[in-house]
């Protein structure tokens, strides 16, 4: 008897012109059954769905290759892992297992960076808001703090000045470069003149010593000349401020930003082709440099804040299709178990969703919600996919950073995070929240309590 | 030369009234006597009209988008390659190009070999960076800047004169006459293709365009120089005539040498009334004319094929002055079973040799 | 039910009416088919059955049901008809 083909939904798809043809997706959307070797299944069994898996391989190999290729280029280099991209301990310490340094945005990541063992000297400390203790800890630690604004500049004064310290500190600039959009709310402004302004005042004010100067330009810069721009316009406000003023500065630092694999919502193609290399990005930077007039002596620490592009490419979410249905306009929708309260990057990056078995049939335009009872929760709109069973898991990725610190509780709570190491073990890095985790922190007052 | 047998894959099969330029590759090749090898074409749309046109094409096949990603793309060829065995690979889209540059390996696993400009070269030519070809080389292109605020819209009166033009590095362009209506197409520009918005002098004059082929080394194996004789709406040449203007191959020349450019390119370039010339764009392909220039005695689809097939081109023979093409526009009748062949199986076989 | 359209094996579905060219996958020919000859929801669903090897999950007469809106969407059944039952 000859066996029945597999049943598969019916499925009507209209030919549009310029619409993606049917070879979109040929021979299959591939699927992936594995993460650095170890089978899907495998660990959703053992940890659940949904659940984070993060590569140590790809984010070790993500740390050498920046370091590598900039140094290459320059001599003194310092990679300062930035906290907030993702927090977790075994993510943090990978880095610092690697040499990095920590740069972190505020007392409570500042407190993370200690806990994993970091030298107090070895912490950049940024952001618009440093509260009183935590840029007195920092400057009593010798930590390299870019001052953000007068008033955090008056305040390090005042801490000094009671303390009987001169600590030395950086301030960060905003300026243009390239075709990026400005982040001109964060430090002092470098083409308005007011950075000069702020050095002078700094110096004039006879408590603190200058010793870094920081700018970040923004974050998925995909623009090389951003990079090249910036680097030549701190390169020549070092020039100056040594010729004009005899400031020797010990650090340079050209903060993060440089773009991962991931794909923004507005992008026509995908991130393999139009993300650079990280060896360009290094080459833009050095080629930026290249006007600092400095003895190699006294050449400055440079420092890169790169949080995005290292850990990005290294993060996957397992999730699991939990419902399909049809929507009135004819497309295709999923469920599946993990939405916007987990994947806040979903607002902005068409993030790539591969199946972990292989799927059959003709792909159709498909929406792919989360599980919150909110017309926001979007994971992936206008999709083509095939048609997918429930109980499918799918591979959501690159999801490595912000995705971490930035999920929330909300309806839900934050799934585990597991890492794979090099050899093939894995383990869990986070572990599942319970809601005992949550309502441990709630209280009910006096007054509610009687009957 | 030896006759030239190998099979080659041709793109950009949308010979519609805004064209891509593969049938006028494939039909260079196909007229010239030196050219012994089929000719696959590969598309988009079931529709593209290269897929009708079976005295040029040998088979044509459906491939994914640029915005698939290389994978599916790869996997596509890999499909066609076991089929075609073709030897030479020539990508007739602009948007194709990022995810083959740089691929030599990938695609030559696949038998496919192709002549392209290197990424830092391709990116050399957006036309946000063509200032600095300016700025470094001396290449005249008109002044620009890179507007990324709408604070700067309001500052470009100072840099030079109304009217001027507004356009995106990735396509359009709007010629305004004063701040009103460059603010309005700043925000305009911005809300389709993002930042940043391009301002650029206005240069009032006549465009002509070149073809030309660099051999990544600097040097010029072939350029033809056309003058649009009659536009489309969409400004595309309907008509064209070849012409001969040194200061006009000299640029371009000059311009191959100091991006060392290597394949071919389409070279926009505005005339002034005092003759000089301004650089508009470089196209980092051959255009839907390429076909004149075979006709006026340069090959240069033959010539970037046999180039990517590793023979040695060095300079192609002077052209001819004179030279003029005119675009038909004819219908093709097709019963409904063609398309559907097109439709279900993704390709199309069969080669009319009458 | 009356669906005037041109239905080859391959999928390939052409609407004479309209001029509007589809791809129907195999279960979605079938119904065409089906519906065509006028059959009914029970008469459909045993047409699946009969053709392919369905598993446990699956819910044929939603995903009939669910076929019939698809074509009233894209104006191929008048939006008001219903199956039989
Ligand atoms: C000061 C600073 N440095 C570094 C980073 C890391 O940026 P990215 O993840 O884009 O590399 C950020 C992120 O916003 C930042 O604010």
């Amino acid at each position: 008897m000859s066996e029945k083909p597999r049943y598969e939904r019916p499925s009507l798809q209209r030919h549009r012109s310029g619409a993606m043809n049917k070879m979109g997706s040929f021979p299959g959307l591939r699927s992936k059954g594995q993460i650095d070797g170890v089978a899907v299944g495998e660990l959703v069994e053992r940890y659940g769905s949904p659940v984070f898996v993060f590569s140590q391989r790809t984010l070790e190999d993500r740390i050498r290759t920046l370091r590598d290729a900039m140094r290459l280029r320059w001599p003194r280099v310092q990679l300062a892992w930035s906290y907030k991209t993702n927090y977790l301990d075994a993510i943090c310490q990978i880095h610092h297992r690697e040499g990095s340094w920590a740069e972190v945005v505020s007392g409570m990541e500042y407190e993370r960076a200690m806990r994993n063992g970091v030298p107090t000297s070895q912490i950049v400390f940024n952001g618009p808001y440093k509260d009183d203790a935590s840029l007195e800890r920092a400057l009593v630690g010798q930590s390299m703090v870019n001052l953000d604004h007068y008033d955090e500049l008056a305040a390090a004064e005042r801490i000094a000045e009671r303390l009987g310290l001169r600590p030395k500190v950086g301030i960060r600039l905003n300026m243009s470069a390239g075709s990026t959009p400005r982040w001109s709310r964060f430090g002092f402004n470098l083409d308005s003149g007011q950075a000069w302004d702020a050095v002078r005042r700094l110096l004039g004010g006879g408590k603190l010593d200058l010793a870094g100067i920081h700018c970040h330009l923004g974050t998925f810069v995909l623009d090389l000349d951003a990079y090249r721009e910036a680097a030549g316009k701190l390169a020549a406000f070092a020039n100056r401020l040594r010729d004009e003023l005899g400031v020797k500065l010990d650090w340079l630092d050209v903060g993060g930003g440089f773009a991962s694999q991931s794909r923004l919502k507005s992008q026509y193609l995908p991130g393999e082709q139009a993300t650079p290399p990280l060896s360009r990005y290094a080459e833009a930077v050095a080629d930026g440099l290249r006007g600092l007039n400095t003895p190699p002596s006294e050449m400055p620490l440079l420092i890169l804040e790169t949080g995005r592009a290292l850990v990005d490419d290294a993060g996957t979410l397992i999730t699991t299709v939990v419902a399909n249905k049809r929507l009135p306009d004819g497309r295709r929708a999923v469920v599946v178990d993990a939405g916007v309260n987990t994947l806040f990057t979903s607002f902005w990056y068409q993030h790539q969703i591969h199946p972990a078995v292989p799927l059959h049939g003709t792909p159709e335009p498909t929406v792919i919600y989360g599980p919150l009872c909110m017309n926001i929760d979007v994971v992936a709109d206008s999709l083509l996919f095939p048609p997918v069973e429930v109980g499918t898991h799918l591979l959501v990725g690159p999801v490595g950073a912000y995705n971490i610190p930035q999920s929330m509780q909300f309806i839900f709570l934050r799934p585990p995070a597991v890492l794979i190491s090099p050899r093939g073990e894995h383990g869990l890095i986070r572990r599942a929240e319970v809601l005992e985790d949550l309502v441990s922190l709630d209280r009910v007052p006096d007054w509610l309590r009687g009957e | 030369m030896a006759r030239f047998t190998e099979t080659v894959l041709v793109t950009g099969l949308n010979a519609t009234d805004n064209p891509g330029p593969g049938v006028a590759v494939a039909q260079s090749l196909r007229d010239d006597p030196d050219f012994g090898g089929r000719i696959i074409g590969l598309a988009y749309d079931m529709l593209d009209p290269g897929h009708f046109l079976p005295d040029l094409f040998d088979a044509s096949y459906l491939i994914p988008y640029p915005s698939g990603g290389r994978e599916a793309l790869f996997d596509r060829l890999a499909y066609i390659q076991e089929r075609e065995h073709a030897g030479v690979l020539l990508p007739n889209l602009d948007s194709e190009l990022p995810a083959l540059m740089g691929q030599e390996a990938a695609l030559g696993a696949l038998g496919l070999r192709t002549f392209l400009p290197s990424r830092a070269q391709f990116d050399q030519r957006n036309k946000d960076r063509l200032g600095e070809l300016r700025d470094k080389f001396g290449i005249p292109v008109p002044r620009s800047v890179n507007l990324v605020e709408v604070e700067g819209v309001y500052a470009l009166h100072k840099l030079f004169p109304f009217p001027m033009v507004i356009k995106s590095p990735f396509y359009g362009a709007t010629i305004v006459h004063n701040t009103d209506e460059a603010v309005h197409a700043f925000w305009s520009a911005a809300a389709q293709w993002g930042y940043p918005v391009i301002a650029q002098a206005y240069v009032e004059g006549e465009e002509v365009n070149v073809t030309a082929l660099g051999d990544g080394r600097g040097g010029m194996v072939g350029a033809v120089a056309m003058k649009k004789m009659l536009l489309t709406d969409k400004g595309k040449g309907w008509a064209g005539v070849t012409i001969r203007d040194r200061g006009l191959l000299s640029l371009s020349e000059e311009l191959l040498r100091v991006l060392s450019w290597r394949g071919p390119c389409e070279i926009e370039v505005r005339r002034d009334r005092q003759g000089a010339f301004h650089l508009l764009e470089i196209n980092p392909r051959m255009p839907a004319w390429v076909d004149l220039c075979f006709g006026a005695g340069q090959n240069i689809p033959l010539a970037t094929a046999r180039l990517a097939a590793g023979e040695a081109v060095t300079s192609l023979p002077d052209y001819r002055v004179g030279a003029a093409f005119v675009r038909v526009s004819t219908n093709t009748l097709l019963t409904i079973e063609e398309l559907e062949t097109l439709s279900s199986a993704g390709e199309r076989h069969g080669r009319r040799t009458s | 039910m009356e669906l005037d359209l041109a239905i080859s094996p391959s999928g390939f579905v052409f609407d004479p009416r309209t001029g509007a060219t589809f791809s129907a996958n195999p279960a979605a020919r079938l119904l065409l088919e089906g519906m065509q000859e006028g059959e009914g929801l029970a008469a459909l669903v045993a047409r699946l059955q009969a053709h392919f090897e369905v598993g446990e999950a699956d819910d044929l007469e939603r995903d009939v049901l669910e076929f019939l809106r698809v074509l009233q969407d894209e104006t191929l059944v008048p939006a008001e008809r219903e199956l039989e039952g």
